[in-house]
């Protein structure tokens, strides 16, 4: 292998040693990442590119394409945002405590990703439809859920709390306690010492947690449409407005919809990632 | 330890830690029981509805579903698509959090950013993309169907897709690990005098082990419960094409409620063997 | 730094290549036999047959790519079309099922997926797939009734004791009735639910298209959930309660009083309603391909047969034979029913006029356009 080969090489740019590596592990990164990712969505750009600027912006800006954009980001914001915090205290029960039952705790975390997204819908809609276990609670007080962005939201916190706990989760366990014990052997308050010394280490992870989840919010469809009821301009996910594009052959405008789509969830990521990245240098 | 107050002494680091860095037993329980809280309401209960769907029809039922020949098929296939589509990406998931996080170099942003990217590509593309690449219109369509190979709406077509959707998981899972630990353990190793695997095998992977497992699990939970890019590459033929989530959608379309769910909680059993396996590992490596 | 990238791409692209090569090892094995078969078969079987008409001993595959609602249908057909083609020509044939929704099944044939026949809910997903040249033209004429071996109305389906006292069309705009029907714009049963409405209202209102739009706007007020797929309908007001009212299928509706509780729902007939034709077709390119036009055709042929449309008749579907018709004429309650050319012209001009972006149905949501 060219590993070793590479280990004399010497860096000029960082200023820590150079470890072996760069080349084999870059190079395999961007070949794979090319292949299954890039060129197969490539394609998507390419299929769109049928289509003129004029009819483009025609596709992106119809009222009812915007509606589903703000329906799909609104919704997936918040649950993020929801299972941000949800998921530090799933991460931090898990790592920090000893409890009866930890283990099936830790392990039902992931059941989310297991399941198909058809059936979790279902699932939540049986539970919060008005005749559901839930449902029949909330309807007397006048809240709904099934069908509603409320019921969105939920589905997509479902989807997305295993990201942020199973993100944040790896970090804790790392976390170097010394600083914890220096902080609080200098009489800082156990939230203080939360505050100033765990938080900001946790802080990054929390943010690829909250963004992954916000990503995946965004395009989610299998479970979404059986809670979210599909009203046009209310709770039509954009996802649904590509299936129906695609119903009616519309090939580019089905691809049109989705790449404004993802040019939106990719610098969402791309501010996140940056950001994420600025934090931690600010923070070392 | 700097405790100055130590009434009972730490038996093992991890797990009771000194009295300084705990907190009061109140607040602990009261933390574990919202968690507990959001664990039930969150996920719990939605699983309770599968569970209790699935057995409403009896025992019987439930099984029969689960020995189905269909069904057996559908797990055969979706098992094979994990077992190819796991090791690949776990592969590629750690030759990038190496490259991404032991060097520094321009535009690592964009590229953590790219790998990313299938996260927020919505399943329906996700499938949909294969099919403009590899379908009879697609770029390599005439190509492919002139000399008789098939990739979409079959196996090579499904496993592609998993690819694609499982893509980011070991990847993003051991990024935020990595760059925590930074690179001095390995920079110490290189003075020392190891070579490139070495310090991999000796001190990367024990630091790393457990967020790459957790990895590889999300990677093979998702592999395996993948619906809607699989769902437009499969073709949907009975038997031959259908993974498990497949099967589910068609027991559900056929008003087979219950054995639906139950090949749904098939699913979600497979799901847990691999987190208790995990649970097992973490164990026997703890003694 | 060049150098080395260039290395490790190298290295990777061996190592990939390794990879991909024994997981396409693995897959090819599983995936390509059959199919190779299949098409080995299918050319043996076209060679021997058509000069001489000998009946070939080869087995045959057949796949029939078909919409939502047909399952149980095809699962008995399939029977008795295998039993009857191997007494008849002592051959062997396997017909594999594909179900989805009608569009996206139809999509999936356009990119690719060899179908040899498609039995889809709309003949617009048929007039697609013979734009591309998969199917030739004039695919409607080649069997009896407009290809529709079986047809099928819109009925409506409603909670035990009707309590709403749904009746008709109008009742469906009273006050506090909740109509559930799948979004036309992604079910094929959807369109076939708002061409029956429109239809209704033209008829009783003077062919009047402003009036006709203006009832299926009301109509469309009074459905709390679009629901993507005809099924994910039948089940929000099955499992989940919500409506007073379900547009479905005949056959749906039958299937589902019979598979989700007689105790629970009524199927009502209104007094105006439209025949919705499901057609076949053969797809001519697959099947020159794989040589098995013949099986193909014998396949949608015996549809036509006393045994198919009985098979038909037992799962819902009208049947179009006069005698086997007159045989379950108690099961199929007489309903005036209007034909799509009658009140819509083609397939093309209904979907661009209704469902497509921009059409009558997106107005009914979009304010201002």
């Amino acid at each position: 292998m060219s590993v070793t080969a590479t280990t004399t090489a010497v860096a000029s740019t960082a200023r820590r040693k150079v470890l072996p590596g760069f080349g084999l592990t870059m190079g395999y990164t961007v070949l794979y990442l090319s292949l299954v990712v890039l060129l197969p969505l490539s394609a998507l750009l390419f299929n769109s590119t049928g289509l003129s600027w004029a009819k483009f912006w025609d596709v992106a800006t119809d009222a009812r394409v915007l509606a589903s954009y703000r329906v799909s980001l609104s919704t997936a914001a918040a649950a993020a945002l929801a299972d941000a915090f949800l998921g530090l205290l799933l991460a931090w029960v898990l790592v920090r405590y000893e409890f009866p039952g930890k283990r099936l705790f830790d392990a039902l975390i992931d059941l989310p990703f297991a399941l198909p997204t058809a059936v979790a819908g279902v699932s939540l809609t049986a539970l919060y439809a008005n005749k559901g276990w839930i449902g029949s609670w909330l309807e007397p007080l006048g809240l709904k859920v099934a069908f509603t962005p409320i019921g969105i939201t939920l589905a997509l916190m479902f989807i997305g709390i295993p990201f942020v706990v199973r993100t944040v989760q790896p970090v804790l366990e790392e976390l170097d306690r010394d600083m914890e014990e220096a902080s609080a052997t200098l009489g800082a308050g156990r939230w203080r010492t939360f505050r100033k010394i765990v938080l900001p280490e946790l802080f990054p992870p929390l943010l690829t947690g909250f963004s992954l989840a916000f990503a995946r919010g965004i395009g989610e469809f299998g479970s979404v449409v059986f809670i979210s009821g599909n009203m046009p301009m209310r709770t039509e996910i954009a996802p649904l407005l590509i299936m129906s594009k695609l119903e009616q052959f519309d090939y580019a405008g089905a691809t049109a919809v989705a790449l404004l789509l993802l040019l939106i969830s990719f610098l969402m990521l791309l501010v996140i990632n940056t950001l994420q990245r600025w934090v931690r240098k600010t923070s070392r | 330890m700097a405790g100055t107050v130590p009434l009972y002494a730490p038996q093992s680091r991890k797990s009771v830690s000194s009295p300084a860095t705990q907190e009061s037993a109140v607040v602990k329980w009261l933390l574990i029981a919202a968690a507990g809280l959001v664990l039930f309401w969150l996920i719990v209960l939605p699983l309770i509805v599968v569970l209790t769907e699935s057995l409403k029809k009896g025992v019987d039922v439930y099984l029969a579903a689960l020995t189905d020949p269909d069904a057996r098929s559908a797990l055969r296939l979706t098992l094979l698509v994990a077992l190819i589509t796991v090791p690949l990406n776990t592969i590629f998931g750690i030759a990038a959090a190496w490259a991404v996080t032991k060097f520094r170099f321009r535009g690592k942003g964009f590229l953590i950013t790219l790998i990313d990217l299938p996260f927020a590509v919505s399943p329906v593309i996700g499938g949909l993309i294969f099919i403009l690449v590899f379908g009879a219109h697609g770029w390599f369509g005439p190509w492919l169907s002139a000399h008789d190979i098939k990739i979409v709406f079959a196996i090579p077509g499904i496993i592609l897709a998993t690819l694609f959707v499982t893509f980011p998981f070991v990847a993003r899972e051991l990024i935020p690990l990595m760059e925590d630990q930074g690179t001095q353990e390995e920079e110490a190793a290189i003075t020392l005098g190891a070579k490139g695997w070495q310090i991999f095998l000796r001190v990367t992977l024990p630091n790393i082990k457990w967020g790459l497992l957790y990895g590889i699990i999300l990677c093979n939970a998702r592999a395996m419960g993948e619906f809607g890019a699989v769902s437009v590459v499969s073709g949907h033929i009975r038997g031959e094409t259908n993974t498990l989530p497949l099967h589910v959608e068609i027991l559900y379309n056929e008003y087979q409620f219950s054995a639906s769910f139950a090949v749904a909680s098939l699913l979600l059993l497979l799901a847990l063997v691999t987190m208790i396996l995990k649970s097992w590992l973490s164990r026997k490596n703890a003694h | 730094m060049k150098k080395r990238i260039k290395k490790g791409l190298l290295t990777g692209f061996t190592l990939l290549l390794t990879v991909g090569l024994t997981a396409c090892g693995n897959s090819t094995n599983s995936a390509g036999n059959p199919p190779a078969e299949a098409t080995n078969s299918g050319s043996t079987t076209a060679a021997t047959t058509e000069p001489t008409k000998a009946p070939s001993k080869d087995p045959v595959e057949l796949l029939n790519v078909s919409y939502d609602p047909t399952r149980e249908l095809y699962e008995n057909y399939n029977k008795a079309f295998s039993a009857y083609w191997e007494k008849e020509h002592g051959q062997k044939v396997t017909i594999k099922q594909s179900h989805g929704g009608s569009g996206k099944q139809s999509r999936a044939v356009l990119d690719g997926l060899e179908a040899d026949v498609v039995t889809l809910a709309l003949g617009y997903d048929i007039d697609a797939l013979q734009e591309t040249g998969l199917i030739h033209e004039g695919w409607q004429s080649k069997f009896d009734h407009n290809s529709s071996p079986y047809t099928s109305t819109i009925v409506f389906l409603v909670r035990k004791g009707n309590p709403k006292g749904i009746k008709d069309w109008p009742d469906l705009l009273k006050e506090g009735v909740e109509v559930i029907t799948p979004n036309p714009k992604t079910s094929g049963g959807a369109r076939w639910n708002y061409l029956a409405a429109w239809g209704y209202a033209l008829d009783h209102n003077n062919n009047d298209e402003a009036k006709a739009e203006e009832f299926v706007k009301e109509l469309f007020k009074h459905v709390p959930v679009l629901d993507t797929g005809a099924r994910g309908a039948t089940t929000t007001f099955v499992e989940r309660g919500i409506g007073d009212v379900l547009l479905a299928w005949e056959n749906e509706a039958y299937l589902s009083v019979k598979e989700l509780g007689p105790d629970k729902f009524d199927i009502i007939n209104p007094s105006e309603s439209i025949l919705a034709e499901p057609p076949v077709a053969i797809v001519d390119k697959v099947v020159d391909k794989r040589g098995t036009r013949e099986v193909a055709e014998a396949y949608l042929k015996y549809l036509y047969t006393e045994e198919g449309q009985k098979i038909a008749a037992e799962n819902y579907y009208r049947p179009t034979l006069e005698s086997v018709k007159e045989e379950y004429k108690d099961k199929f309650p007489e309903i005036k029913l209007f034909t799509l050319a009658d009140k819509f012209g083609t397939w093309k001009e209904t979907q661009e006029k209704h469902f497509n972006d921009g059409g009558v149905f997106d107005k009914i949501y979009v304010p201002g356009k």
